[in-house]
């Protein structure tokens, strides 16, 4: 850990987005995390996406668990609302709050013992109910905070740096979403911020719940040449299934996207997914296909990343619950208590 | 690109900006933190090896160090370098017993210095302590050259000059005072092993307009002018008075007369304020004592009454660009501006000038009447015959001069020992881990945010009644500690070790200032483009490293590197050290 306060000087050309706001005004406190440690780089490309996208940070929510994956919501965005909950229960807090206000962008952030282990339950259902939000795993294969015990999104045969190797198979998160009915699904890798940053800001527009799996590198416990989720083994294994650029709303759409080689996908408030061609077939639009891509690559001991899966379209927690459209904080009287005409009206059903 | 050779002496020394624009390559960062650690002797040896003059210079410094400083570009202004140096002089303790020593049994070389100036004074320092006899002449009865004659003593105190000058004239130096050398044919028939010329650039110009014959009594020379303030040979002047000319000599002329009896004194400038060739801060010492700067005004005649200069006339203009972008000053056709006067200093600029020197000897001159010389060694065409300070290349300044020196003493001494005095030895430079624990490092890496500290000034109803009180008060050890938090210790540098890096990106997401990016290889003007952040300032390099695992290059911009040491702080392998380069230029005590 660093002793210093990261300085203040940035780049005097550092670019400023709509807000106003430069990069360097999204950061949080300076890290804790061991040096080259994965996690920091999905903090800096949360950082990037949240500027580019030019959200105002108390227009964001982050929540978290317990790991060395959900301590970061405090090295990025720290004018934001946060809330560090119980170990494997970030989805409770994150339902609840997004009951109470569903205005706010929701941005989770897990680890794969805080999701695949003591969480899995709670991951299960939040996928389940479709509760419009950004879950990310900064997956490392690894309990690093405990001293590096193999996890359960461990691949079968991966070795720790203690030399214990993985007997069982491991819980694969991406397939596990896409099954429960996730309707965006992503891996990506911290060392590729040019992947991870556009899928970061599609799955923050995209309406309902969206997973990304991030392979995040544990260089102190887990970053031998036989760790599965070490750098090298990403590097070498990474095989990208789709590639895609985010366009904001309201940002205007540059003629570089030419409409034979690239698909777009229009989110619901408006942004725009561009889907690059990548020559290995693989359509994100597709349930069945995608499960299947991710097995087969899995298999080959490859790793698929990517936008996996997207539904657009599917309705979230507040459709299908039918919940008022406001946020409670903006209920008043009238709202919460119509008066006795329409306490009669709904007498009345009973009768 | 090609991966950088960071065995190259000059790589790293540029990454150190102020050390390389320093003329004579002063190891600031070095001294500025033994400064910050109250060491102010060590901090002022360090200075003195390398600029001879650190209390003369720490005041007066044109200061060429600072507009380099990289802090001027992280932020709006450069670490007060050169009154730091004045720190380190104010607060030393006695450093006599520092000086090195000088043999009482001579080598039997004998080399004469024509004029005590700074450049002169450099090559006695350097020479004397390898055995050297040495003789310096000087016209006038004391030494110091211009530091004595054209430095006004509310800038720099006459005990802080004759102090330096002392430390070198007590080795041992003959001294040939009061006297003007009028034949370099006589001199050199002296003897002498070597002669240095460090005669300055004595010629200083008047203004030759309509009624110059009758006004002239009251027009000045600015050098010669301030000259005779220093010897105290003049101690008034008129009430008012005109200095026409808007360089460093301009602005000690209008202070000096503001002393001396001056009440309304104005400078007068042809050009554009913007234009004026003094160092800002002189122009802001000015203009603090209430002297007015007029500018855009071409001075045409001298005004009389009843024979005696009464005002000057002069043209108003405004500036213009011509198709190839020369300046031109266009006259408005307004009325001409009057302004009284009782005295003009004219500091219009000064010239080298060697009548005494004979045209037959193979000392060659150019067609500006400057010695022909290498710029390396300061060798004249004459083998034995060496030129430093303003007369070798024109008007320049003190810490120019002391480059000049120590350039020539190595020459010199390589020529009396029959080497060849192109052959010179090589800089001497270190580079060594600064890492003292997991995060720690010998430097203290947590740089101030603070903005630039004002040297605090006495008061000016009294310095402006006394030309010997000194203006500036300097630092005191509580501000200079402040000050010296500014500096971004750029000597601390970035070392990459390509087999080392595993690309984990620690680095690039926590450089304050996007210098580092892993990136595809490519031409340096399209590499430049595609950083992280765009590296648009040419003058400083891009960090190249060798090709990486994933085939890909680290490039770094060097230049807004805080040298703050994250990136090698979060480095998990040790890929990027910290790294403390010490450069020193080669001396004679080297070769």
């Amino acid at each position: 850990m660093s002793y210093i306060v990261k300085p203040k000087f940035h780049h005097p050309q550092l670019q400023k987005n709509d807000l106003g706001y430069t990069r360097r005004d999204y950061e949080g406190t300076l890290t804790t995390l061991c040096g080259g440690c994965g996690h920091d780089s999905i903090s800096a490309a949360i950082i990037h996406a949240v500027h580019e996208m030019s959200l105002a940070p108390h227009q964001l929510a982050k929540v978290s668990g317990i790991g060395c994956s959900s301590k970061i919501p405090s090295y990025f965005l720290e004018r934001s609302h946060g809330f560090n909950s119980v170990h494997g229960r970030m989805p409770s807090i994150a339902t609840g709050a997004n009951l109470a206000n569903r205005e706010l962008y929701y941005l989770g952030i897990s680890g794969d013992g805080d999701t695949a282990s003591i969480g899995l339950g709670q991951f299960c259902h939040i996928v389940r109910r479709r509760i419009n939000m950004l879950y990310i795993v900064a997956n490392n294969g690894t309990y690093g905070l405990t001293k590096g015990q193999l996890s359960a999104t461990a691949d079968l045969g991966s070795k720790t740096k203690s030399g214990e190797e993985s007997r069982y198979d491991n819980i694969d998160l991406v397939s596990l979403a896409i099954d429960l009915g996730a309707s965006f699904v992503a891996r990506s890798f911290s060392g590729d911020k040019e992947q991870l940053v556009p899928l970061i800001q599609a799955g923050l527009s995209h309406r309902g719940f969206a997973l990304i799996d991030v392979i995040s590198p544990c260089v102190t416990f887990n970053n031998t040449p036989l760790s599965a989720h070490g750098y090298k083994n990403t590097w070498e294994n990474n095989v990208v299934l789709s590639e895609i650029d985010f366009v904001p709303m309201r940002k205007e759409i540059t003629a570089r996207y030419s409409a034979g080689k690239d698909k777009e996908i229009t989110l619901h408030d408006g942004s725009v997914i561009h889907l690059h061609k990548t020559g290995s077939g693989h359509d994100p639009g597709n349930r069945e296909n995608a499960l299947l891509h991710v097995n087969e690559h899995k298999k080959q001991g490859k790793i698929a990343t990517g936008l996996l899966y997207i539904n657009q379209d599917q309705s979230d927690f507040h459709e299908l619950a039918d919940t008022v459209n406001k946020p409670f904080n903006r209920l008043n009287e009238h709202d919460l208590c119509p008066g006795g005409e329409v306490l009669a009206d709904i007498n009345e059903t009973f009768m | 690109m090609k991966p950088t050779d960071i065995s190259d002496p000059d790589y790293f020394h540029k990454v150190v900006d102020c050390q390389w624009a320093c003329p004579a390559h002063t190891p600031v960062p070095e001294y500025i933190r033994l400064i910050a650690g109250k060491r102010y002797t060590d901090a002022y040896m360090i200075n003195w090896e390398s600029n001879v003059f650190p209390g003369i210079l720490g005041r007066t410094c044109d200061r060429p160090c600072e507009p380099a400083c990289r802090r001027g570009r992280v932020e709006e202004q450069p670490v007060a370098i050169c009154r730091l140096k004045r720190v380190a002089a104010d607060y030393k303790s006695d450093i006599k017993d520092r000086l090195p020593g000088v043999p009482k049994r001579k080598n039997g070389r004998h080399i004469a210095l024509v004029g005590a100036g700074p450049a002169s004074l450099t090559v006695a320092r350097d020479l004397l302590p390898l055995g050297y006899e040495i003789t310096v002449f000087d016209r006038d009865a004391a030494a110091g050259g211009a530091m004595r004659t054209q430095i006004p003593r509310f800038r720099l105190p006459v005990e802080v000059l004759e102090e330096e000058l002392n430390y070198v004239l007590h080795m041992g130096v003959d001294r040939r005072f009061g006297t003007e050398i009028t034949s370099m044919k006589e001199l050199l028939a002296e003897g002498f092993d070597a002669v240095f010329v460090g005669t300055g650039a004595p010629l200083g110009k008047t203004l030759d307009l309509p009624g110059f014959a009758e006004a002239k009594p009251n027009i000045h020379t600015g050098i010669e002018w301030l000259a005779n303030v220093a010897f105290e040979h003049i101690d008034s002047i008129g009430e008012t008075v005109i200095v026409l000319g808007g360089g460093n000599t301009a602005m000690d002329c209008c202070r000096s007369s503001k002393r001396l009896g001056g009440e309304d004194v104005k400078v007068v400038v042809r050009s554009g304020f913007d234009e004026m060739k003094a160092s800002p801060w002189e122009i802001e010492d000015a203009m603090n004592e209430d002297i007015p700067i007029l500018n855009f005004c071409v001075p045409k005649r001298y005004l009389l009454k009843d024979g005696k200069l009464c005002g000057m006339e002069f043209e108003k203009v405004r500036r213009e660009y011509d198709g190839n972008g020369r300046r031109l000053l266009i006259p408005t056709g307004e009325e001409p501006l009057v302004l009284p006067c009782d005295d003009v200093l004219c500091a219009i600029g000064q010239d080298n000038a060697f009548p005494w020197i004979e045209r037959d000897l193979g000392i060659e001159f150019d067609r500006w009447e400057l010695p022909v010389l290498d710029k390396t060694t300061f060798q004249s065409t004459h083998e034995k015959v060496f030129f430093g300070g303003d007369a070798a290349l024109g008007p320049d300044n003190i810490i120019t001069a002391v480059a000049h020196g120590h350039a020539a003493a190595l020459s010199i001494h390589l020529l009396c020992e029959g080497r060849d005095v192109k052959d010179r030895p090589a800089d001497l430079t270190t580079l060594a881990s600064q890492k003292m624990g997991i995060h720690q490092w010998s430097y203290d890496n947590d740089i101030s945010n603070d903005v630039r500290y004002i040297v605090p000034h006495a008061a000016k109803e009294k310095t402006l009644n006394d030309i010997n009180i000194e203006v500036e008060l300097g630092f005191d050890e509580d501000l200079g500690y402040a000050e010296t938090q500014r500096c971004l210790n750029c000597d601390v540098q970035t070392v990459f070790t390509t087999r080392s890096c595993i690309e984990c990106d620690a680095c690039v997401d926590i450089c304050p200032t996007d210098c580092i990016t892993f990136t595809a290889n490519g031409e340096e003007g399209e590499l430049r483009q595609r950083l992280l952040a765009p590296a648009e300032n040419e003058e400083q390099d891009i960090y190249v490293s060798d090709t990486l695992g994933t085939g890909r290059i680290m490039a770094k911009n060097e230049d807004l590197c805080l040298h703050c040491g994250l990136c090698a702080e979060r480095c998990p392998t040790a890929a990027w050290d910290m790294q403390k380069y010490l450069f020193n230029t080669a001396k004679a005590v080297n070769a």
